[in-house]
């Protein structure tokens, strides 16, 4: 699986969270990988370990509560996992750095935008102040904000939240990173403001031939933005394929149950289809494959056995065996894409 | 006499409103200007169907809401409910309509109270419909939270043990328990999973069919509201942009703000991407405006005119309106 | 696709909660238990309650089983855990337990049996003066955050000017005058009420105008009498008090209570203005709720948690300001024994007989430690931050 062109690969990372007797495996076994110049989308909702993969990336855990219990994260030669603080330190923001949700929590509300990117710029490149200001700038001039250089002196709360957005993201290019890690950047934004955030995200990529993760919940966004998938839930990857293939091919039952629950014009008059249940805690998850208790295609083993990941080829695979039998078993009709 | 049969189709009728708060500078107060948070806004829900309220955050959508639930008090315009003007009416006149109307919040976590158990919260409205603590009114509990999808014994629970889907369930039994006839719904599925969202969705949807409820839906979430409602309107900073039904709205819209907001929407199906219209960045503080067209700056097709004159909300097709007189010319 | 819909069926299962059932009490024990000191101080708080409480019935009564109030000259200054020179007393002087647990005063009065009396004095003291700051600090709260963007009117304030100059001239002897004044404000809310009944919603002539002009809001008002409270360096306003009526029990519990509202009021206010705001309250008021149950149903129990925070707090405190009072001389007149007063009484002998200062000293120190202690627990259990949300 691993090409040489393969930026960071993460291999069977585990999270788990501490508290009294309880114990919440937030990512329980996570397998991925980013080319270079590539985008990678983690799709899935609220407590399935999205956002905990990506801060491991990047050694944010909080040790006490969080453990980092197995796996490795390759990137560049080196087992992020293992490095010491130090070395971390000269990696985050420098080669890999991160978009974070609340763009009005995440700048700091007492210095100017001048300020915070160049202090993102200086704390890893040593550049005399007046470059630091033409750097600013060309910066700001590269997220799209237009006359950078009166917003120089702006404060945070002076700019909208697409504004404050830009400038988030202006300050994770400061050190041309490698990679972008993007924690749900336009969850916080509207409509008109998120395309043309997602916008600007692909033509940077595209000219700074970086590699981009995006986390996220909404498969309008993903389907816009990804070369690959993956679909997580409740802690592990149970769908990963090109756009194409999640999309109009999916093959795990999760993936199928939330493309059609999406209400869309087309849907109007009928009844949308709806995963009953709810996502399990993290601390009391079902035995077996996580999502059968709410699977329609559940049968008697899957709460014995923990799923193996199917291949379909093409590099797309569905953590299914059920399905998998279903769609190699000459009597039954494939299972059709809805 | 048309008019008053129009009202008996019509459970809600909102007119030219208006909500201005202060913007009070200095040491004595004085007030410097006012935040237009609703502008001119009306509105029609007919009896049983739902209207959708789209805009983005901080458009004066829930202000809209809070305004129609008498959480606030109009500084102009109507809010006639069943032919009545709530507008005028005081808190104690209010008080027999008050039930009729009722709301479903965004956040499922602040919208019920955390030292109350479900069944309480729920008993309140039963208690104010003026059924007596007992064996009827366990009944009525029992019924309700089955008409949700929720058992039983979720009854005597903290809202804490519940998943936010299952606080917007008993959210929307709360609502119920007083036999309301219009529910507004505030953003009630943004906050959340989106395998959970569908779920509430199709709930709404056969509270709708069973019991005949009429719904103002307010979202920023134009699928939703295409799958949802039969009436769509537009909102940009406190007013209302364009009006019409949706099947028209997507064939045929006029404002050059819905035009951008259809583009934008994500649409999951790869391939099937349309040019996207980006509009300019808005770098103005978002409610105080002085003069014109409240799009201004933003706005592809900008004139000289729309810097100039207030735009009025203009009939363009049935049950069609827009608030461009460029859109309106065409 | 039709086995999808077979198993996606409508009713395919009513919603249960997720957590395993937990009364708030369970989980909030569960919390609590966490913090060592917490369960400490809440132990020592226990234990203090007992003590107060047997001693009540111990040391009070015609002929108590042991008597804070006995005096045998012979037995002065005897150290703790002493034997009594059983020679030289009288049987009914011998003391309960055989010994002097805690030794004897200048006067050979058991100080065991005088703790004993002073521990319900400190509790009654601490638990009453604390009551009676809360339920202020909660109506004077609750008023503020609830009402307060009310505004009292001119009419207001002159009828209020009114009625006290009144009732000022009543009790200085100026009986008719003072009558009239009184009567006066009556017939200005009659008037009222029958000039609003008959115009209704027409224009007032501009001098009703005037008075009926917004003077401050009821916000205002409120927390600026805090905030003037709070410049009165408090232990002097009580002493000053104090100084003036006659020294009881009773009138230092009032005076302390009276003297420490403003904590609570300011915790009451920002909790209400908080939760006024949240859509729970909101949505009880369209369901059609008057406003009294809204404040004392809905939001109450939900502003009550710093409030229990700080009258936690506030016991300690009251407890040392007793102690101060009995000190210096302004508290619980003698020979009722208070921890304040035996160690006022012990400091002329602090090299003879050390433990008659050491004893309600220390015993001060753990008390009011134990209830910080026990009150800074109770803040981290109920502070909404740490609460979990599922």
């Amino acid at each position: 699986m691993t090409n040489d062109n393969t930026l960071i690969s993460v291999q069977d990372l585990k999270v788990y969270f501490r508290s009294g007797h309880e114990c919440a495996r937030a990512v329980d076994g996570i397998s991925f990988e980013i080319r270079q110049e590539e985008t990678v989308c983690l799709v899935g909702e609220s407590g399935c370990g999205k956002t905990v993969s990506a801060l491991s990336i990047l050694g944010l855990i909080q040790t006490p509560p969080g453990e980092i219990a197995g796996g490795q994260i390759m990137f560049q030669g080196k087992n992020l996992l293992e490095l010491d603080e130090e070395d971390m330190q000269k990696i985050r923001g420098n080669r890999i750095a991160m978009v974070f949700q609340e763009p009005l929590t995440s700048l700091n509300p007492v210095f100017t935008i001048e300020d915070q990117i160049g202090e993102a710029i200086s704390i890893h490149k040593n550049i005399g102040s007046g470059e630091l200001r033409d750097c600013c700038i060309k910066l700001l001039k590269d997220v799209g904000i237009p006359s950078p250089v009166q917003r120089l002196k702006d404060y945070p709360h002076q700019l909208s939240g697409g504004q404050r957005q830009r400038v988030m993201i202006a300050m994770a290019l400061a050190c041309d990173p490698d990679l972008i890690i993007a924690d749900e950047p336009t969850t916080a934004l509207d409509v008109t403001v998120q395309a043309q955030i997602l916008q600007l995200l692909k033509s940077i990529q595209e000219t700074r031939s970086m590699s981009i993760l995006y986390i996220t919940h909404d498969l309008g966004v993903v389907a816009n933005i990804a070369h690959r998938v993956y679909v997580m839930y409740s802690g592990i990857v149970t769908e990963q394929g090109n756009a194409a293939q999640i999309f109009h091919h999916a093959r795990h039952p999760y993936t199928q149950g939330l493309l059609a629950s999406l209400p869309s014009r087309s849907k109007r008059g009928k009844r949308l289809f709806s995963i009953p249940g709810t996502v399990p805690n993290p601390a009391y998850k079902p035995a077996g494959c996580p999502f059968h208790p709410r699977c329609p295609h559940a049968i008697p083993i899957c709460g014995k056995e923990y799923p193996k990941m199917c291949d379909y080829g093409q590099a797309h695979l569905a953590r299914c065996p059920v399905l998998f039998k279903n769609s190699h078993n000459p009597d039954k009709p494939e299972p059709k894409s809805i | 006499m048309e008019s008053k049969s129009k009202d008996k189709q019509m459970i809600l009728r909102v007119q030219n409103l208006k909500k201005y708060f202060p913007i009070r500078r200095g040491f004595f107060q004085k007030i410097a200007g006012w935040v237009k948070a609703v502008d001119d806004v009306s509105f029609e829900i007919e009896q049983g169907k739902t209207l959708g309220l789209v805009g983005e955050s901080g458009c004066g959508k829930t202000t809209v809401a809070r305004l129609i639930l008498k959480l606030l008090e109009p500084d102009n315009g109507k809010i006639i409910f069943r032919g009545i003007d709530i507008g005028e009416l005081t808190e104690k006149e209010m008080k027999p309509l008050r039930k009729k109307i009722q709301i479903v919040f965004q956040d499922p976590f602040g919208s019920l109270n955390p030292r109350m158990t479900t069944g309480l919260s729920i008993e309140e409205g039963l208690r104010i419909l003026g059924i007596k603590r007992g064996k009827k009114r366990k009944e009525r509990l029992e019924k309700l939270l089955k008409m949700v999808g929720m058992s039983p014994e979720s009854a005597d629970r903290y809202p804490h043990e519940f998943s936010g889907g299952q606080r917007q369930r008993i959210c929307i039994a709360r609502a119920l328990s007083v036999d309301p006839s219009l529910v507004v719904c505030d953003e009630p599925i943004s906050a959340l999973d989106v395998s959970i969202q569908a779920q509430i969705i199709n709930l709404l949807k056969d509270l709708q069919d069973r019991l005949g409820l009429s719904y103002l839906f307010i979202s920023h979430d134009l699928n939703v509201v295409s799958y949802l409602c039969s009436t769509i309107s537009v909102m940009y900073k406190g007013q209302i942009m364009e009006s019409a039904p949706a099947e028209e709205l997507f064939e045929n819209p006029r404002h050059p703000y819905t035009l951008s907001l259809i583009s934008a929407i994500p649409d999951p199906a790869p391939g099937l991407r349309r040019k996207i219209e980006i509009l300019e960045p808005d770098l103005s503080d978002s409610l105080i405006t002085s003069k014109g067209c409240r799009f201004q700056g933003r706005c592809p097709m900008e004139e000289p005119r729309c810097l100039e004159e207030e735009i009025s909300f203009e009939k363009v097709g049935e049950k069609h309106f827009v608030r461009c007189w460029k859109a309106a010319k065409k | 696709m039709n086995k999808k819909e077979k198993g996606f069926n409508k009713n395919f299962q009513l919603e249960t909660p997720l957590a395993p059932k937990r009364t708030r009490l369970q989980e909030f024990w569960r919390l609590f238990r966490q913090n060592r000191l917490a369960i400490l101080g809440l132990f020592i708080f226990i234990l203090f309650f007992c003590c107060a409480i047997v001693g009540l019935f111990m040391t009070s009564g015609p002929d108590p089983l042991l008597d804070p109030a006995m005096i045998r000259l012979q037995e002065k200054l005897r150290p703790p855990l002493a034997k009594p020179n059983l020679d030289s007393l009288r049987r009914e002087e011998i003391p309960y337990l055989g010994f002097y647990l805690m030794g004897t005063d200048d006067l050979g009065r058991d100080v065991f049996a005088r703790m004993l009396q002073g521990a319900w004095v400190s509790l009654t003291v601490g638990f009453v003066a604390v009551g009676i700051s809360v339920l202020i600090g909660i109506f004077m709260g609750g008023i503020a955050g609830y009402f307060g963007q009310h505004h009292i009117r001119v009419d207001h304030v002159l009828v209020t000017l009114v009625l006290i100059s009144g009732a000022a001239l009543v009790t200085a002897n100026f009986i008719r005058s003072g009558a009239a004044l009184l009567c006066l404000t009556p017939a200005y809310i009659f008037y009222f009420i029958w000039s609003q009944n008959r115009s209704g919603k027409k224009t007032l002539p501009l001098w009703a105008k005037v008075f009926r002009k917004n003077a401050v809001s009821i916000d205002t008002l409120i927390m600026r009498i805090v905030d003037i409270m709070l410049c009165f360096p408090s232990f002097f306003l009580i002493l000053t008090v104090v100084a003036l009526l006659p020294a009881s029990i009773y009138n230092i519990m009032i005076v302390i209570g009276l003297t420490s509202w403003m904590g609570a009021t300011r915790f009451v206010r920002a909790e209400f203005l908080s939760l006024r705001e949240q859509d729970f309250v909101a949505a009880v008021k369209t369901l059609g709720a008057g406003n009294f149950r809204i404040i004392f149903r809905h939001m109450m129990p939900n502003a009550m948690a710093p409030v229990l925070v700080s009258a936690t707090i506030g016991i300690a405190t009251a407890i040392l300001t007793e102690a101060g009072l009995s000190f210096l001389g302004f508290g619980v007149p003698p020979p009722h024994a208070t921890w304040g007063n035996i160690l006022s009484d012990g400091k002329n002998f602090i090299f003879d007989a050390p433990w008659l200062t050491f004893i309600p000293g220390i015993a001060i120190l753990i008390v009011v430690l134990s209830f910080n202690l026990f009150g800074e627990g109770l803040r981290d259990v109920l502070n909404p931050k740490l609460r979990e949300r599922h």
